[in-house]
């Protein structure tokens, strides 16, 4: 991890002109986070806090009405490869059969590969979501909802994009489902040096899989509120984990949250002056680490101060 | 062996057409046969009092005769029904392909541009409504040409469904889809052809099947009008020649090569089908 953040969000605020003339409903304010290179993090917020929007923004898919991102040093306009997208409702081509829906975003992000060499890097991006032996040649609406969502991650891992925006991929699936194809997407997460931003509501599934999770007070003005460090050592294993001392520090901190002060925070960008523009970062928080701040510790994520400290 | 619900369909569908064809079998009487007529009788025109409608088994051996020789041509007023149903498919195919190359296209643009949508629509609203054979008489003055401007009614007939589902199946296209696209990076071009064109397809071949359908029923009353050649001309050629026999066995004809087109287009339906 290197010192110089991979994305930067600047101040985004999204507001929404209002029907009837008056002022316009203003979803979040002030956002601002950074996110490094092979990090993996995940958003948590009530609906209507506008998570989806940030993350159609990040997409390129939504514009926001003022503040930008930049990535890897260049600001974002529009969509592109370098940022794949899995959408909650898995968004496959219905009339193509899984190994397809994979070829096409192989084909878009290498439209000078043989086609030989789409094919077997698509198939292998469907092995390691275990979808092969006749699997690979069904059509979408012959797959469970789980096989559609590993699809999906398939062709999002497939064009190897410098990020990789989750919005709620496991929403709408079973909760066994969901705990297997998590177990498979941090499986292939941690064989590549892959980047990822996701949305999610579910709390165990943030600590499990990410190194930070940022929480969003409610809506409208919602921001950016905190970002608590997930100070557990990988592999985790979602057996393992709930083990780990740790554990329930940072979910007791995150139910909490959500519970409480995501709507004590609410407005609190709007109190705090919206013409703030300063981009300040988030507070870092660990409560893992009985909340000491970031400062205290050099590297907060080695697994020797965790155990000194367990 | 009853079981089988199409089995069962099949005898029904058996016991309804023997019924029918026994009854209407029964309701024509028999005509004397030419040799039990004395000369007398014939030429004041006694074997017929009063014109029948012929039995089917008169129309069954008026088809055998015509099926077992489909393509002969004695002139103008006397070709095989073989011929004039190619006459009559060439020009709906001829019409139909030349509505579908303006039809799609335009189509796909006015689903992609709502502009595009509301400065078209009144335009459409006050055409579409319009019969076809409507515009028979400014074809013929235009065109100069009796041939062509058939194949214009077929034209003019056959855009409309092709040019509405296009546009609604183009338009409804899952904003998902779209982004899929959007987020691949794919050109408008490509877009259109590889996300929107096949999503799409399903509700773009509705509107070809029906198009297909009322191009084969204007183009019988068009060759009626225009008339020369076509199935449309054989009838009423026949009636004029007040062979009802005749008339009977090409209203069969052309329901038969209807329910051809039409399985044609159901069947391109079920091939590019998807479920979601």
């Amino acid at each position: 991890m290197t010192n110089i953040p991979f994305l930067e969000v600047d101040l985004l605020t999204k507001r929404y002109p209002s029907p009837d003339g008056g002022d316009p409903l203003t979803v979040f304010e002030n956002i601002n986070f950074d996110i490094y290179k092979g990090e993996f993090v995940c958003i948590i917020g009530h609906s209507g806090c506008g998570k989806s929007t940030i993350m159609n923004v990040l997409a390129g898919l939504d514009t926001p009405t003022s503040g930008g991102v930049t990535m890897d040093g260049k600001e974002l306009s529009g969509p592109s490869l370098d940022r794949g997208v899995v959408f909650q409702n898995y968004s496959l081509l219905p009339w193509l059969s899984a190994l397809k829906n994979v070829i096409f975003g192989v084909k878009a992000r290498h439209p000078d590969w043989s086609k030989e060499k789409v094919r077997e890097h698509s198939y292998h991006y469907l092995e390691l979501v275990g979808l092969v032996n006749g699997a690979e040649n069904r059509k979408p609406s012959q797959l469970s909802g789980g096989m559609r969502q590993r699809v999906s991650i398939a062709r999002a891992f497939a064009i190897q994009p410098k990020l990789l925006l989750l919005d709620e991929p496991f929403g709408a699936l079973d909760a066994l489902t969901r705990g297997t194809i998590q177990d498979e997407l941090i499986r292939i997460w941690s064989g590549s040096d892959q980047t990822v931003f996701m949305i999610t509501h579910d709390v165990d599934e943030a600590i499990l899989l990410a190194d930070r999770v940022l929480l969003m007070t409610n809506g409208p003005y919602a921001t950016v509120a905190e970002s608590v460090a997930i100070d557990i050592p990988r592999p985790r294993s979602r057996a393992d984990i709930i083990h780990h001392d740790g554990y329930y520090k940072i979910r007791n901190h995150l139910v909490e949250f959500l519970a409480k002060r995501s709507k004590d925070l609410a407005g609190i960008s709007k109190i705090s002056g919206g013409q703030n523009d300063d981009p300040q970062q988030p507070k870092i928080v660990r409560p893992a680490l009985d909340g000491v701040s970031s400062s205290e510790i050099d590297s907060a994520t080695s697994p020797n101060l965790l155990k000194v400290k367990g | 062996m009853f079981t089988s619900l199409n089995l069962r369909a099949l005898l029904l569908s058996f016991v309804i057409l023997t019924l029918v064809l026994g009854a209407w079998e029964l309701a024509t009487p028999a005509v004397k046969a030419a040799g039990e007529l004395t000369e007398y009788e014939k030429l004041i025109g006694a074997a017929d009092q009063e014109a029948r409608v012929p039995p089917p088994s008169a129309v069954l051996v008026r088809a055998w005769e015509e099926l077992s020789d489909p393509f002969y041509d004695n002139g103008p007023n006397d070709k095989g029904i073989g011929i004039q149903i190619g006459y009559s498919i060439f020009r709906v195919l001829t019409g139909y392909l030349m509505a579908a190359l303006l039809a799609i296209p335009v189509g796909f643009l006015i689903g992609m541009s709502p502009l595009a949508y509301k400065a078209f629509d009144p335009f459409i609203q006050v055409l579409r409504p319009i019969s076809p054979l409507a515009w028979m008489p400014l074809a013929l003055f235009i065109i100069k040409d009796s041939q062509a401007s058939a194949i214009f009614v077929i034209f003019i007939c056959s855009i409309w469904p092709m040019l509405i589902n296009t546009a609604f199946g183009v338009a409804g296209v899952r904003k998902d889809w779209v982004n899929v696209a959007r987020t691949h990076e794919l050109g408008s071009l490509r877009t259109a052809l590889i996300v929107i064109l096949p999503a799409a397809a399903p509700t773009i071949l509705t509107g070809m099947r029906i198009s297909i359908g009322i191009a084969w029923l204007v183009i019988v009353a068009a060759e009626m009008l225009v008339g020369g050649t076509g199935v449309g001309y054989y009838v009423w050629n026949e009636w004029n020649n007040l062979d009802l026999t005749s008339v009977i066995f090409s209203i069969l004809v052309i329901g038969v090569v209807g329910m051809l087109l039409d399985a044609v287009f159901a069947f391109a339906q079920r091939s590019i089908q998807y479920q979601e």
